[in-house]
């Protein structure tokens, strides 16, 4: 740990003449009697994208951002300035606005302590040149040809490779002191393709807290080709999707975006704090069926959501959400844990420097069942079974949730038939958890392309899930 | 204002580095974007304030050609220092980009020439104590508008300004500040066992045209509470209105479906539709980028082109597609001037307000707020969560949660009957409310 504090000051503080007595003096101008909390995030983020279409390298940019953070808290009121210049007289008059939130109380010196973490769910590394340009110029044209092989009605394919690092460094009037190297890479294809005039399209993609040769590894790259591929093929079969409440069968994996719209955001720390969510004051009462219990992970190795420590300098933890229906935990970052007096779950996020941190997911799945998939599936007279999904969205005081399919199939008669175009499914958070009568022995998390937006910043995360049946759910197609 | 010109000045003479910078390093044509801006953002919640941030964002972009390969690079450090590094990352990814026949700058005839100024810098001058006040006020009118607002996510107030400045190889330069304040309020109420939340906003280029504090807290408390009870439909088909804010999310996805990247991918179900009838005959849709305060107003879009008055739909025909030069070229068109998108959209709107509406649909669905993105610009099937109101007789009887509508969005264009006089004037894409003839709505 002290080692990526290292790291941090090394990339960040040093090379515009900061050390470490300019963040105990900073931090010794946020201090006062009515400063419950306050601290400085540092972060230094490279960004590299790299866009194949039409068969040529089209798009090559490179991206890079550094600045600073400054947060006050005073009860329930937050003052926050940034900049991205790493000046100490900027850096002061920051804190200074940050500041102005409290208006009374005498300065006091503040010694940073340092903590000791321990966990390494990622190296330390900067993913950028762990591939050579051309060596990612030649993965890029192999994964298009991959596509295009696969079969003559593929008509245009679009690859795009991105590559992250990010460091940050944390330090607050508790104490601490920490650091983190973030390395992110992520790959996508999105294909189309045509039959007689009409066309669909398919996509796929993955990416982990790795270096690019994870793509290489296990065919990764070729085999997202494929999928997008094969999802974009069996649209052009699609019928009209049914209309109305029917039983739902959810695939493994990424269809876990169930989770993070029905119950996930409903169990952040702040919109419980303020009594805003469905899931308000709900603590310990049955709010899904006996069979779910769900964790939010941000422990997980190499995985798109996890994270040594969170934004706050927490380090990150597997909270149990929901355990056999019962509602457990919620997610917190230090100021709505402070004042919800609890302790905070490792789940402040932000954005940027230049955002604020909030309670966020991490990865958040549910664990496995008992079911066998198949008789899952058996189970349904007439349904829908739904493998693929685009994004999801939850209004989290009423608990609506939507989540969209983008691959999906009739279930007849305990059968898997015609696939059904894409459609928007909807519910009612508490409710539709309530309704999940069979959970499958198969989990399996997402292939790590997961996006969180909420309040205007953007997170990676991860879901996961079993196979699981929801006895209804409203099916938003065109069919009757 | 003497500041904003110095500012403006400032990034003038970065962008001109950034261009020699490109060409000493051997790029044989270069553009390049430099924007700053500051302001504040505050929430006040449960009549104190919550948070108070200071924003103050700077970036820098640039865009390097060597003949047909290009590369890009962007940082938000304005040092001097970054200008060569940038440039000097932007010349590397340019080694291994392919040759592409239709990359490169916009021709360098349709440049913008005159650059009229379009009213668009109207700071204001306003203190954080001024600031919480006027959101207090609307957040204290929201919360004693009706006794069943019992929570609330509080009142925001924004302020920004900046500047933008572009320039490129050809010669061109152009640069202007801007301003955009806004004020909005989301509150929670509850009836029973039915909580709801529902928010309203008003957003100007000037501050003297933001609605006034109250008005704003009013409008989202009685959204919030009129929305107490709701219940699902029946799956069934039936017309349905989409409010004026939602239906410019319609406008938003026809326009997505004409612009050129959309076009030569073959992901558009418009493709190939120029000349041909896509909307009712009484439809006319017009693009203005030069209005005066336009919330997207510019003289010259993001590559230096003038920007014209268009005409997208007229009588119900496409006219035009959306184009910057690099889609243009793969089609083998001119560009329109579109590159960063279009600016101050409108569509042709009738003489009913929203009663009038009410009353024509008679039975059927009223859309106030759309859920998720099913969307298919492919294939134009539209598949969205919903809440609004069922209306029977003309008139409003309940609330409606917890369903979906769903169509095809060329069959929903040309089942168009009428567009309200009640525009949303808050967006730079503008149209009153859409009466569509029938779409299925799926529900208990």
């Amino acid at each position: 740990m002290s080692d990526l504090i290292q790291i941090a000051s090394d990339t960040i503080l040093a090379p515009v003449g900061l050390g470490e007595s300019d963040l105990d003096r900073m931090l010794g101008e946020l201090t006062g009697n009515a400063v419950d909390a306050a601290d400085l995030y540092f972060q230094s983020s490279r960004l590299e994208s790299w866009v194949l279409e039409d068969g040529i390298i089209k798009e090559g940019s490179h991206n890079i951002e550094q600045g600073a953070g400054i947060r006050v808290i005073s009860g329930d009121k937050t003052g926050f300035a940034y900049s991205d210049e790493l000046q100490l007289p900027v850096l002061l008059e920051a804190a200074q606005a940050a500041r102005a939130i409290v208006r009374s109380g005498a300065d006091r010196a503040v010694q940073i302590a340092g903590r000791s973490g321990g966990q390494q769910l990622y190296a330390p590394i900067n993913p950028l040149p762990s591939l050579s340009e051309t060596d990612k110029v030649e993965l890029l044209k192999r994964v298009d040809a991959e596509a295009r092989k696969q079969d003559p009605r593929v008509k245009q394919v679009i690859v795009s490779l991105v590559g992250a690092q990010d460091v940050i460094l944390v330090a607050a009037i508790d104490g601490t002191l920490s650091a983190d190297v973030r390395p992110l890479v992520r790959l996508n294809v999105h294909v189309i393709v045509e039959q007689n005039g009409r066309r669909e399209q398919g996509s796929s993609g993955g990416g982990a807290r790795d270096a690019f040769d994870f793509f290489l590894q296990q065919e990764r790259g070729l085999g997202y080709a494929r999928e997008a591929v094969r999802q974009a093929l069996v649209n052009l079969e699609a019928v009209e999707a049914p209309a109305g409440s029917m039983p739902v069968v959810l695939g493994p994996g990424w269809p876990g975006v169930l989770l993070h719209e029905a119950v996930g955001h409903g169990l952040e720390g702040d919109f419980n704090r303020k009594g805003t969510s469905a899931f308000s004051g709900r603590m310990g009462e049955q709010v899904a069926s006996s069979v779910c219990t769900v964790v939010d992970d941000g422990t997980l190795p190499g995985r798109r959501g996890s994270l040594n420590i969170d934004d706050e300098g927490t380090t990150s933890q597997c909270t149990v959400l929901i355990e056999n229906g019962i509602l457990k935990g919620y997610m917190q970052d230090k100021h709505n844990a402070r004042l919800m007096k609890v302790d905070s779950t490792g789940n402040g996020r932000r954005e940027s420097y230049a955002h604020l941190p909030m309670p966020r997911m991490t990865n958040t799945y549910m664990l496995a069942g008992e079911s066998d998939p198949q008789e899952i599936i058996a189970s349904v007279q007439k349904g829908v079974y739904a493998v693929n999904f685009g994004g999801g969205q939850v209004d989290i005081t009423s608990g609506q949730f939507v989540f969209s399919a983008s691959e999906a199939y009739l279930i007849e008669n305990g059968k898997v038939t015609k696939p059904v175009k894409g459609a928007t499914l909807i519910g009612n958070g508490p409710e539709a958890m309530t309704k999940i009568s069979m959970v499958g022995n198969d989990l399996k998390l997402d292939a790590g392309i997961g996006v969180c937006g909420k309040e205007g910043q953007s997170v990676p995360v991860g879901v996961g899930q079993p196979t699981l049946k929801v006895d209804e759910l409203t099916v938003g197609g065109t069919g009757q | 204002m003497i500041d904003m010109q110095e500012r403006q000045g400032r990034l003038e003479q970065l962008v001109d580095d950034l261009l020699s910078e490109a060409r000493q390093q051997g790029a044989t044509a270069a553009e390049a974007g430099v924007s700053s801006d500051a302001g504040l953002s505050l929430t006040v919640r449960m009549g104190a304030p919550e948070t108070i941030e200071h924003t103050r964002d700077n970036g820098l972009g640039v865009t390097v050609y060597f003949g047909q390969r290009k590369g890009s690079a962007s940082t938000s450090d304005l040092s001097p220092q970054a200008v060569k590094e940038t440039v000097k990352a932007a010349c590397n990814f340019a080694k291994y980009t392919s040759e592409d026949p239709c990359s490169g700058l916009a021709d360098a005839e349709l440049m913008a020439t005159e650059l009229p100024d379009l009213d668009l810098y109207h700071p204001w001058d306003l203190p954080v104590d001024e600031a919480i006040e006027q959101a207090t006020r609307c957040e204290s009118a929201a919360r004693e508008e009706d006794s069943r607002i019992i929570n609330s996510e509080g009142a925001t107030l924004n302020t920004h300004s900046g500047v933008h400045v572009y320039g490129n190889s050809h010669g061109f330069i152009g640069g202007y500040p801007s301003s955009r304040h806004s004020l909005s309020c989301a509150v929670v109420g509850k009836e029973g066992e039915s909580m709801q939340r529902d928010y309203w906003y008003t957003l100007s280029r000037l501050s003297g045209e933001l609605d006034s504090a109250e008005s704003v807290g009013r409008i989202a408390a009685q959204r919030t509470v009129s929305r107490l009870g709701a219940r699902r439909v029946p799956t069934q088909q039936a017309p349905v209105l989409f409010q004026a804010d939602v239906a410019v999310g319609l406008l938003r996805s026809f326009i997505s479906a004409i612009r050129g990247s959309a076009l030569y991918r073959k992901a558009s179900f418009l493709l190939d539709h120029l000349d041909q009838q896509i909307f009712p005959e009484f439809v006319q849709i017009h693009e203005e980028p030069r209005l005066l305060r336009g919330l997207a107003s510019a003289a010259y879009d993001n590559e230096g082109v003038a920007t014209v008055n268009r005409t997208y739909i007229s009588d119900g025909v496409l006219q035009s597609y959306v184009l910057d030069s690099y889609a243009a070229r793969k089609l083998g068109l001119q560009t329109t001037g579109n590159a960063g998108g279009v600016r101050n959209l409108r569509i042709s709107c009738g003489a009913l307000d929203r009663t009038a509406l009410l009353k024509k649909m008679d039975r059927g669905l009223l859309v106030t707020e759309l859920m998720g993105q099913g969307v298919n610009m492919v294939t134009g099937d539209y598949s969205r969560g919903a809440a609004g109101y069922w209306v029977e007789n003309g008139v409003i009887q309940y609330p409606v949660e917890e369903i979906t509508i769903a169509g095809n969005m060329k069959e929903m264009f040309m089942g168009l009957q009428e567009v309200g006089s009640d525009v949303e004037t808050r967006s730079s894409v503008q149209t009153g409310s859409w009466l569509i003839d029938r779409m299925m709505i799926a529900g208990g």
